[in-house]
């Protein structure tokens, strides 16, 4: 039987730096989530403003988001401050600072589509009760916002977990990074560990996203019910 | 309080971003153009440039921070216990001993081949040991110190069939990688030598056990590992060509530092700190055959 080469797993703490790796991975992701959800609410009612220049200027910041890589926005933040402006920061501000950049967009656009979706009769029918503007926006139409938003907020969670691999390009070492440092110590003893380091990444990856979508999802039943 | 002045900057940062994004769109792309242009490729421009730490800075400081791989065994990389091992970091454990009496003071900053210029550049650390190849297009961006180590071809064959000198395989068929050196080296100064090239390195090994060639060359360091994993194959010719060296390097101008590097290499070589280097963490990978002199360079003296 071929060897599998899962036994350097279990060497020394391996495995234990594994897991610290993934924590470095979702902790990033997480604080980045959360910044993002706050200035995307805000980001997308101001999305579906009236000023057209508003709306301008939001389309741009979102278009840039899109048409740059993160990886670029990392490496920007994280050198480019440090070479330009003189501003040294550790890597994993930089990351938190770039995907909050690339969540606020995400959210606020999805922010937007939401208030968007809401029937105008709701907007029409609070004011008509007396409501002013802010007791519209927190008692009506967000609450009703949040139900539509949780699949696509998930959605963007997890893709921002999984995208927090890039950081490892601005010196956070991170679940694969972790990873790869395994498989090459190994290199010489364990020629074929590769494939099942980067199979046990795979499965933390997925005990750390299944969990969150299938949380959502019963979010979601809860909330419509 | 780390948290909060986190939230801070992340907060003006955003907004900033959100209400200026349209401002500063024409900088970043310009920016982003020169960063994404070749990995180690940098924006050219005078600007403000971040200035690398002095020798005094450093000694004041108490620690030194050096950048080397995490992953590329066995110059740089972490055992099982999470510790920094290989050629490279007994090197710069050295210099931490040497320069500030201790080699705990030494900050290891994990670096990947595609941003070692960046961090020098960005002066996030004071030197790179990273298995670092002097060449003259890196040399326009960072200051190389004298070498520690040199790497040159191999050739790798079986044991049945050795060749030991390159004037054997005229007529005979020698598998290469493309892009390697050793597709350029053969291909100009052997026009005898029959080329079997292969665009990854598995494929090519792969090519020699079956026998679909005599033998295989690409650098010396990774023939004489494979053949050391591999019975029945034996590095007959462990160095031909024109020797890579490989160096320290630092930010462009930290000409102090470099001086201090230089002495340092120069001073190590009385007691052949690099050949002690060489028994600990090369020999236990390359085989203990192996001629040291193909790989250590003492005094940066090729």
């Amino acid at each position: 039987m071929q060897d599998l080469g899962i036994e350097v797993l279990f060497k020394g703490n391996n495995f234990i730096r594994l897991l610290a790796g993934l924590w470095v991975s979702v902790r990033l992701a997480l604080i980045a989530m959360v910044f993002s959800i706050l200035l995307g609410f805000l980001l997308g009612m101001i999305m579906t403003s009236k000023n057209r220049i508003v709306r301008l200027i939001c389309r741009i910041y979102l278009e840039i988001v899109r048409i740059m890589p993160q990886l670029v926005l990392l490496f920007l933040v994280y050198f480019g401050a440090a070479k330009h402006l003189g501003i040294n920061i550790s890597g994993e501000i930089a990351g938190v600072i770039v995907f909050t950049f690339w969540g606020t967009a995400e959210m606020g656009d999805l922010v937007r589509s939401a208030l968007i979706a809401v029937p105008k009769h709701q907007y029409e029918s609070a004011y008509s009760l007396g409501l002013n503007k802010t007791q519209v926006y927190l008692q009506i139409i967000l609450p009703q916002t949040i139900r539509r938003l949780l699949p696509s907020a998930v959605n963007l969670l997890t893709r921002m977990i999984k995208t927090t691999s890039l950081v490892v390009l601005i010196g956070v070492v991170e679940v694969v990074k972790v990873g790869k440092q395994i498989i090459d110590a190994s290199r010489y003893q364990n020629p074929n560990a590769a494939l099942s380091i980067y199979g046990v990444i795979f499965l933390l990856y997925f005990a750390v996203c299944f969990p969150i979508s299938k949380l959502s999802a019963a979010l979601e039943k809860k909330l419509q019910s | 309080m780390k948290k909060r002045i986190l939230g801070v900057i992340l907060a003006v940062t955003v907004l900033a971003g959100v209400f200026a994004g349209c401002g500063s769109t024409s900088a970043d792309s310009t920016d982003a153009a020169n960063t994404t242009a070749g990995s180690e490729a940098v924006a050219e421009d005078a600007g403000k440039r971040a200035q690398a730490r002095t020798l005094d800075e450093i000694k004041e400081d108490g620690k030194i921070r050096i950048g080397v791989f995490s992953d590329k065994n066995p110059f740089g990389y972490v055992d099982e216990n999470g510790e920094v091992q290989g050629y490279d970091v007994y090197f710069a454990k050295r210099i931490g001993k040497d320069l500030l009496g201790s080699d705990d003071a030494v900050e290891f900053v994990y670096v990947e081949a595609a941003n070692r210029v960046e961090y020098l550049e960005s002066a996030k650390v004071d030197i790179i040991l990273a298995n670092f190849t002097v060449t003259d297009e890196r040399a326009e961006k960072v200051d190389f110190a004298l070498p520690y180590m040199k790497v040159s071809l191999g050739i790798v064959s079986p044991d049945a069939n050795e060749i030991t000198d390159v004037e054997q395989l005229n007529g005979k068929t020698l598998i290469v990688v493309k892009g390697t050196t050793a597709e350029t080296y053969f291909g100009e100064n052997y026009p005898d030598i029959n080329l079997l090239k292969f665009d990854e390195y598995q494929e090519a090994y792969d090519a020699l056990l079956d026998g679909r060639g005599d033998a295989f060359s690409t650098d010396n360091t990774e023939v004489l590992a494979w053949a050391l994993q591999n019975p029945g194959f034996t590095v007959g010719v462990e160095s031909v060509g024109s020797a890579d060296s490989i160096a320290p390097a630092v930010q462009k101008g930290n000409t102090d530092l470099l001086n201090w590097i230089d002495d340092e290499i120069k001073g190590l070589a009385d007691e052949e700190f690099f050949h002690k280097d060489f028994e600990e963490t090369l020999a236990p990978v390359y085989g203990e055959s192996v001629d040291a002199e193909n790989l250590v360079v003492e005094g940066g003296e090729l």
